[in-house]
């Protein structure tokens, strides 16, 4: 398989999709304490 | 007042680190090669790369320092790193440009002063610090997404406690 980070497109593709997956991972698993 | 002072250093050296990020990673690296060819790569490798490296990676220490200040003024720098509560998206960017400034100092800067030649290095040994340093880089670019992303849906929490 070809590494993402080998490619500008794939760098900032890598990126968006890292995002994505930490931004649901921090809502629904850490303790936020009513931060909404 | 100082954290507004403070906030607004930590934008201006993350701006400078992070533009010279996207300045090796989408302008000076695509085009080296290219520079190669025509012969006249040495005015990026002698002349602009060092100096670009030199901003890039003080910068880089500039934006972690008033960041940490930042955290630990305004939220508590404990919280943040552990993810906890209002400070744990905030937490977040603070993790990944802790890892970025790890990259620039432990593996792109020595790295690269192989490959530019401030330092001695065969020519195996300039390929394979290439490889290291390019995919630090790219790595860095990768996280700057979230990173900004986690660093400006956190500030506004934060912010409350400023104005208030």
């Amino acid at each position: 398989m070809k590494n993402p980070l080998d490619s500008i497109t794939g760098t900032i593709i890598a990126g968006v999709v890292l995002t994505v997956i930490l931004y649901f991972f921090a809502r629904h698993f850490l303790p936020l304490g009513g931060m909404s | 007042m100082d954290l507004i002072i403070d906030r607004w250093l930590h934008i201006l050296s993350g701006i400078t680190w992070i533009g010279l990020l996207y300045y090796f990673n989408f302008v000076q690296v695509p085009m080296l090669g290219k520079a190669k060819a025509d012969g006249t790569a040495a005015g990026i490798t002698k002349h602009i790369a060092p100096q670009a490296l030199l901003w890039f990676r003080w910068a880089a220490v500039a934006t972690w320092i008033t960041g940490a200040y930042y955290l630990m003024r305004a939220h508590g720098i404990g919280d943040a790193f552990m993810l906890q509560g209002s400070a744990a998206f905030i937490g977040l960017g603070a993790w990944m440009g802790t890892i970025m400034l790890f990259n620039v100092w432990v593996l792109i800067w020595p790295n690269q002063k192989k490959v530019l030649g401030i330092v001695d290095a065969s020519d195996e040994e300039k390929a394979k610090a290439g490889r290291v340093a390019l995919l630090a880089s790219r790595t860095n670019t990768m996280l700057s997404i979230p990173m900004l992303f986690f660093m400006i849906t956190g500030a506004p929490a934060h912010m409350l406690g400023i104005w208030n």
